[in-house]
């Protein structure tokens, strides 16, 4: 980067610190450069991401010049970053608290904290903070207000901020925060910490020996949390820093889990890619939701299921693309013309219009989800069937639509091979709930729809001249989507038509070992990089294919591009590694745990992915 | 004294004076929370305080409510604007007098003078509860009001 650009840190640059309601993003450098509350999707409070100049930001840093190593604290999401200076080396531990509803009862504390506790480790390093929140994506610049010993306030509306520090702090006379400075020697140890409250009075932050507990009660959180999980096969440490990323993007009032924490991080720096991706879809859900289940996070599992349930009354018999946190289905989409963008990728954009299209596979998506928890012997109840039928209805009646697909392409509808499949799947999972008894769906009729789907896809979405299947019908073009046929049993992994297809898509869509989604002209500038998910989907079609060896290879270099404490985002570049698109990513971190735990089953590590015990009973929330 | 009219009125005031500084939350014009503020001086616990402060709350609107009607039955008539006018005297004494001096009482309340412990972190009210914003004190003055016009309106003097 160069100019302009200079000042923003790479993507890959962030960590990620969150609550299970919101999450922030922490910069190599000690600064808190994201931060949306009191929810994922609402407005951001600090936006340096989108802004190094009107964003706002949270920063914890030496003042000298300083190298920085991080990691997160084992098994955990409490971030340590270690700054190493001319002169000393300091330590920098970041974290939302969390605690336990039994903790929760023992003292008031605030419904949204974000605690920086630095500490001196070998020399004396001076520190600074710099905090300057600036609410509703930095359009609001609002003074401190100097509250003595309750610390600094920024109030707007119904939102306070409260800042408390034990490194004094003053008024800046550049900007609208605070700054300030210590020295610190080995065993100094200095609390920062933020409080957020809404539409109540306010719970102060604490400090000293408090802070110093509540750290205590976050890590021992994640470290239960972790310890739920029976996995213990290969590549266990990036299965569980990926298992840790996906519980900080489960919002956790009602189940639902975010596709990322961040807005229009770009998926080709200083490009029009920019996208909101801090709503639920329900095809990266489902997903999720399966990797969990793998992961033996039936709670997780649970509540995701009962707030799809909720969540798509309001459509239903249709499934909308995405939904907000609670369930609303309004996700307008609008433009913030007074950010300037990360690193000048414009523009900005708050909301989704994808949630206007029609994908047609995330019926097959949240109905294989639904045929996995019953699987794993969940229950439902008959609300619920009869909610599930009524999506099968839907799909028999719109199947031979076009429609806009997995990627969501904005340039018209088509008909998509991978959403016709996926209509395939949602009927053939109905049919196989019916006769197994968990719903009463009417077969005969479901089952003459599914064969005529499959039929219509063999004929028409097989490519003899090319040997593979393809994205559209009739079509010459391939799609990464393609390798999921096999995953989702179209046909047997060796299926002739499915090995060939695989070798297409890698011969087509292959760049460094990554894989693009596609290459075909999609109605906007090109250029955005290879795709994350779809890079782990090909180790796991490679896997299922019996190529063990070379997909435990691909997988290793794919997680070498992980950043340093092991997070993607939903895209990297090929040429050099660099994360692109918003981040941390869900689905690709879906992707990574799917292929993992394929290659321990193959490997015949531990990984028998069907769990066993039963996961309880789903209900509708009628 | 009419308990029953007390009782009653008592209570469909005490619901509109908990409603509007309730609407006002919502919208964003004060972050003052009687349930919340009074939940949190018997329980630690965010999810139960609101609840259990708003009985509290209820309980204190039947007490004051009593208050009130003695007042009409030694002035031997009840009006709306009189009720009103003790509600606006109630609403200065609750600004005035008593929310300066919540946290000497308020087990988990911090104090503007000593700042949080880990026991006490509530944000205390401040002069006129400005604390919880600029308008609080417009909003808790309209709420009682109404509190005592509806009991002023619809008490009926005893005998």
């Amino acid at each position: 980067m160069s100019g302009r650009d200079a000042a923003y840190p790479p993507i890959g640059d962030y960590a990620i610190i969150g609550d299970c309601r919101t999450a922030a993003l922490v910069s190599r450098e000690g600064a808190l450069d994201w931060l949306c509350l009191p929810r994922f999707d609402a407005p951001a409070i600090f936006a340096a991401l989108l802004d190094r100049r009107r964003g706002g930001t949270f920063a914890v840093r030496p003042t000298a010049p300083f190298q920085a190593t991080r990691r997160y604290l084992d098994d955990t999401n409490v971030l340590e970053t270690t700054f190493t200076t001319d002169r000393g080396r300091v330590r920098l531990r970041d974290l939302m608290p969390v605690a336990s509803e039994d903790d929760k009862r023992r003292a008031l504390r605030p419904d949204h904290a974000v605690l920086r506790v630095v500490e001196g480790l070998a020399g004396e390093v001076e520190v600074e903070v710099v905090c300057d929140p600036r609410p509703r994506y930095g359009a609001v610049i609002r003074s401190a207000e100097d509250r003595g010993p309750l610390g600094f306030w920024w109030t707007h509306g119904p939102e306070a901020l409260v800042l408390r520090s034990e490194i004094p702090l003053r008024p800046d006379p550049h900007h609208a925060g605070v700054r300030g400075r210590a020295r610190l020697g080995p065993g100094d140890r200095r609390v920062v910490a933020l409080a957020y409250a809404h539409r109540e009075p306010a719970v102060l932050p604490v400090l000293g020996d408090a802070a110093e507990q509540q750290l205590g009660e976050t890590v021992r959180w994640w470290r239960g949390w972790v310890a739920r999980c029976p996995y213990d096969g290969p590549y266990r440490g990036p299965v569980i820093r990926s298992a840790l990323t996906l519980k900080l993007m489960t919002y956790a009032p009602s189940g639902a889990i975010v596709a990322a924490p961040t807005t229009s991080l770009p998926e080709r720096i200083g490009g029009v890619r920019n996208w909101d991706y801090r709503y639920c879809w329900l095809r990266d859900a489902s997903l999720t939701l399966r990797a969990l289940l793998d992961l033996g996070y039936e709670d997780e599992a649970r509540a995701f299921l009962a707030w799809t349930l909720h969540s798509t009354r309001l459509t239903w018999p249709e499934l909308q693309v995405l939904y907000d946190v609670h369930g609303g289905s309004r996700v307008p989409e609008r433009e913030l013309d007074h950010l300037e963008g990360y690193a000048g990728s414009r523009p900005v954009r708050v909301g989704n219009d994808a949630g206007r299209q029609l994908q047609l596979d995330v019926y097959g998506e949240v109905i294989d989800a639904v045929f996995e928890f019953v699987r794993r012997g969940g229950r439902l109840d008959r609300t619920t069937g009869r909610m599930l039928v009524g999506l099968g209805e839907t799909v028999c009646r719109r199947w031979r639509e076009p429609d806009e697909g997995i990627w969501e392409i904005r340039s018209g509808r088509r008909h998509h091979t991978y959403s016709k499949a996926m209509c395939w799947v949602a009927l053939d999972r109905l049919i196989r709930l019916s006769q197994g008894g968990h719903l009463r769906a009417p077969v005969e009729r479901f089952s003459r729809e599914r064969d005529a789907i499959r039929a219509e896809v063999e004929r028409r979405g097989y490519n003899p001249r090319l040997g593979s299947y393809v994205s559209v019908l009739d079509g010459e073009e391939l799609d990464a989507s393609l390798l999921l046929l096999a995953r989702y049993g179209w046909a047997d992994p060796a299926d002739p038509r499915l090995q060939a297809t695989c070798a297409r898509v890698h011969e087509r869509l292959g760049a460094g070992g990554l894989l693009y989604r596609y290459l075909d002209p999609d109605g906007l500038p090109p250029g955005e990089g290879a795709f994350g998910i779809a890079s782990f989907w090909a180790v796991d079609c490679r896997c299922r294919q019996g190529d063990i060896a070379g997909a435990a290879a691909a997988f290793e270099r794919l997680c070498g591009l992980a950043n340093d404490v092991g997070l993607f985002a939903e895209e990297i570049d090929p040429d050099t590694g660099a994360q692109l698109g918003n981040f941390p990513q869900a689905f690709t971190h879906v992707g990574l745990i799917d292929a993992a735990l394929t290659l321990a089953q193959h490997l015949g590590q531990g990984a028998e992915r069907t769990l066993a015990g039963p996961v309880g009973r789903i209900e509708s929330s009628s | 004294m009419n308990v029953g009219a007390v009782f009653l009125w008592g209570f469909v005031a005490t619901i509109v004076l908990t409603t509007v500084m309730t609407a006002a939350q919502g919208l964003g014009i004060s972050r003052m929370s009687i349930p919340f503020m009074l939940g949190a001086m018997v329980t630690a616990d965010r999810d139960r305080a609101p609840m259990l402060g708003f009985l509290m709350h209820l309980v204190n609107g039947w007490v004051f409510a009593v208050l009130y009607a003695l007042a009409f039955e030694s002035w031997g008539r009840a009006t709306w604007w009189l009720g009103a006018g003790i509600g606006l005297v109630h609403a200065l004494a609750v600004l005035v007098a008593v929310m300066p001096v919540l946290p000497g009482f308020h087990p988990r309340m911090a104090s503007e003078h000593r700042g949080p412990e880990p026991t006490r972190a509530l944000e205390p009210p401040g002069f006129l509860a400005l604390n919880y914003g600029y308008q609080t004190p417009a909003v808790t003055v309209l709420a009682h009001l109404l509190y005592g016009a509806i009991l002023g309106g619809f008490y009926r003097l005893a005998g």
